[in-house]
């Protein structure tokens, strides 16, 4: 049996750090995400953990010592930030595509520049083709949960690839929540020991890792990589349904709420997807058929259970916690618009970017999002493909006291 | 009983780097990684950073490692390794791992070493971790065709550093890595060179042996960006020891010792000469550029001589 404590996601997160009791942890501060490093560190000190603990001069030498520690053969994890994990980028891809199964809650943040420490999604989104499993949570709940279900997913034998578990800066990480943790024998038993291939610590059975490797075999390496997190698929909704069997708390790759009836839907990730469901019972008690969709998992992207979900709605409503400047839209909204093109949907869909640096994201603006869909189902007609939901248009005065 | 530094022993060793890589002939970066290695009785693990050494030796599916080797990226090779030697260590003191006298080095070149491999190298010594870090110093970025690093000597020649009509060559001297790494105060620091090979290798076998982070910095002659004949490698490791341009010494426990004095000091000319990358040196409006060279020399030589105490 679990217990129910008073936590915020933070500590949360840390929480299944210490069940998870990883070999090794490499790790650098910075905020929304240094709580983490700093409960972890404190579970070291106070030997709770049999972790090594790398206290890195920087997340480049945090993802460079996760890398090796995890060649050598052992479980790893890091967490990180922002400009945190843009510092780690060119380690991040090399992270996946040696197929290393690290695990990295990312708390989410806004990137530079303006510097800004609050909620945003461009951090992971930016990292999104980078060869990572991408879990997002809706709260400290899901943070804890999906922390421990990416051990078992990234170590499956037929996936081995690294796992990001996101949750939201500030409005995850540091809420205190009522979070139910799980017996510390009944994680341990469901992560299971770790199972190591190639470690570079049988010296008997040497083996080279990230060689040169030109245009003869570097495509196939690349093809097994892709089919590698192709059965990601497959292994995070097993590992979310065993989770549900054995805590009680089923997991899939997306989430729908009042989905199936619904007319209009917005489709979120994260947080949001809380404040969102609260609107939708709203209107539904108004007699709107409104309904919600919260992937969970953003890679593997799940094309054909989005499609299977929305492809009835009439309008669909994306909300995007990061621009991809210069695209067609934000990054959720483009991916499922590319869905819907190759499964032949004609649903129409709108993109609505949102909450950019940690900007509060009310339940009235997400009914303004439910009012134009309404509108666009009633007209036919789109004004705008992308929106700026909660923005000051035009040329701004800022005025400070003299 | 560790294997005799004598010719006829070592060589009855089994080679960890095989032959057949492609590195090019007369280059001095295999024989100081052979000569490492030959020099370690017990089983290593190798962390490379990317140059020449990596991509010569690991061209998919050959390998000519015959220990466990990995390359991450450019300037991580010392936070790569860093990570293996925890692990090593978290598994044995969980009982995972039977315990194994195992040694932990790093190669990497100037370019991973002094410039931007830096931090991740620092960090690295100042955390502690139990390993030999080796810098190939061949003084220039020459996997990427022969460009200037931190490492490159005041007015030589590169790609990035031309010998110009205005500017004749690298304007600024070379940095002083070795002293950089010894303030950090960790148990062993060494220059080397492969053409005295006893003193390399016996300066392997104490940094192996430390309790903690060792870094050797070893001269590794690359004739492609040198511009000098592939068989005279060993000879320019002569020369720049007997110029005093690369004193061997070694600092033990923040104990610096001199380990070799040439009997004649040598001009600096006599290193300078043979090599390509310093002949417009030798024009006549380039001479004021080698007199500045032979002052640097002199005054690092002699606050070298007053650190060993030999002044
Ligand atoms: C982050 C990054 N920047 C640049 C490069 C390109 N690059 C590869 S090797 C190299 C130079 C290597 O120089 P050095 O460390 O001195 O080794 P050498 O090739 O001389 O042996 C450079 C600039 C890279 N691989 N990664
Ligand atoms: S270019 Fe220079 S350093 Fe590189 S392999 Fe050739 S000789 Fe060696
Ligand atoms: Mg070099």
């Amino acid at each position: 049996m679990g217990r129910y404590v008073a936590l915020d996601g933070n500590s949360a997160t840390a929480e299944a750090m210490r069940q998870i009791n990883p070999d090794v942890v490499a790790a650098y501060p910075i905020t929304p995400q240094t709580s983490i490093v700093q409960t972890f560190s404190e579970f070291v000190a106070d030997g709770l953990v049999d972790t090594e603990f790398i206290t890195v001069e920087s997340e480049h030498s945090a993802m460079s010592a996760c890398i090796g520690a995890s060649a050598a053969g052992g479980r790893v994890m890091t967490a990180t930030s922002s400009a945190g994990l843009a510092f780690m980028w060119e380690v991040v891809y090399v992270a996946a595509s040696t197929r290393l199964p690290i695990v990295m809650p990312v708390v989410n943040r806004a990137l530079s520049a303006p510097i800004n420490i609050h909620c945003d999604h461009s951090d992971s989104m930016g990292a999104r083709d980078a060869g990572w499993i991408q879990l997002f949570s809706e709260n400290a709940q899901e943070a804890y949960d999906n922390t421990i279900q990416a051990v078992q997913i990234a170590e499956r034998e037929e996936v081995r690839l690294p796992v990001m578990v996101m949750s939201d800066g500030f409005i995850t990480s540091h809420a205190v929540e009522r979070v139910e943790i799980e017996e510390d024998e009944a994680v341990k038993r469901f992560i299971g020991p770790f199972r190591p291939t190639y470690p570079l610590l049988d010296i008997d059975n040497p083996v080279t890792y990230g060689p040169l490797d030109f245009y003869d075999f570097y495509m196939e390496h690349k093809r097994q990589q892709a089919e590698a997190i192709e059965r990601a698929k497959e292994a995070v909704i097993e590992v979310g349904e065993e989770f549900g069997k054995t805590f009680g708390r089923p997991y899939g790759l997306l989430e729908g709420y009042k989905l199936d009836d619904a007319e209009v839907a917005v489709v979120v990730l994260s947080s949001t997807a809380g404040t969102a469901r609260g609107v939708v019972d709203d209107l539904r008690g108004r007699g709107i058929k409104a309904g919600l969709l919260k992937p969970r998992c953003f890679r593997p992207f799940p094309s054909q259970e989005i499609v299977a979900s929305l492809r009835d709605k009439a309008v669909v409503g994306v909300m995007d916690r990061s621009d991809s400047f210069g695209a067609l839209g934000g990054p959720l909204f483009m991916e499922i618009c590319a869905a819907f093109q190759a499964h032949g949907v004609r649903t129409k869909v709108v993109d609505y970017i949102f909450g950019l640096g940690g900007r509060d994201t009310t339940p009235d603006q997400i009914e303004s999002v439910f009012r134009d869909l309404l509108q666009i189902a009633e007209t036919g007609e789109i004004e705008r493909l992308v929106n700026w939901l909660g923005v000051r248009e035009g040329k701004q005065e800022v005025v400070t006291a003299a | 009983m560790a294997t005799a530094l004598k010719l006829k022993e070592l060589s009855k060793k089994e080679e960890r780097l095989a032959p057949g890589h492609r590195l090019c002939a007369g280059c001095a970066a295999p024989i100081i990684v052979r000569q490492v290695l030959l020099a370690i009785d017990e089983p290593v693990i190798v962390a490379a950073a990317t140059g020449c050494l990596e991509v010569g030796t690991t061209i998919y599916p050959y390998t000519a490692w015959r220990i466990p080797w990995i390359h991450n990226a450019f300037e991580n090779a010392a936070s790569t390794l860093s990570g293996i030697e925890t692990m090593y260590r978290s598994l044995v003191k969980q009982g995972k791992m039977k315990e194994r006298d195992m040694k932990f080095v790093a190669f990497a070149g100037d370019g991973g070493t002094y410039d931007i491999g830096i931090q991740a190298l620092s960090g690295v010594l100042e955390r502690g971790h139990r390993l030999l870090y080796i810098c190939y110093d061949n003084q220039a970025y020459m996997n990427t065709g022969i460009q200037r690093s931190g490492a490159t000597p005041y007015g030589a020649w590169t790609t990035t550093s031309p010998a110009g009509k205005v500017i004749p060559g690298k304007p600024q001297h070379r940095k002083d890595l070795t002293a950089i790494v010894a303030a950090h105060g960790i148990p062993y620091v060494a220059q080397a060179s492969p053409h005295r090979f006893r003193d390399l290798m016996q300066k392997v076998r104490k940094g192996v042996g430390a309790d903690g982070p060792a870094f050797i910095n070893v001269l590794s002659s690359c004739n492609r960006g040198w511009r000098h004949p592939t068989d005279t490698t060993l000879e320019m490791s002569r020369l720049a020891v007997d110029t005093c341009f690369w004193p061997l010494y070694e600092v033990e426990k923040r104990e610096w010792k001199l380990n070799y004095r040439p009997k004649e000091k040598l001009p600096i000319e006599e290193f300078l000469r043979p090599q390509g990358r310093f002949r417009h040196l030798f024009q006549e409006e380039n001479k004021h550029i080698i007199e500045e060279l032979q002052a640097e020399v002199d005054r690092r030589w002699e606050a070298l001589l007053k650190r060993t105490g030999e002044a």
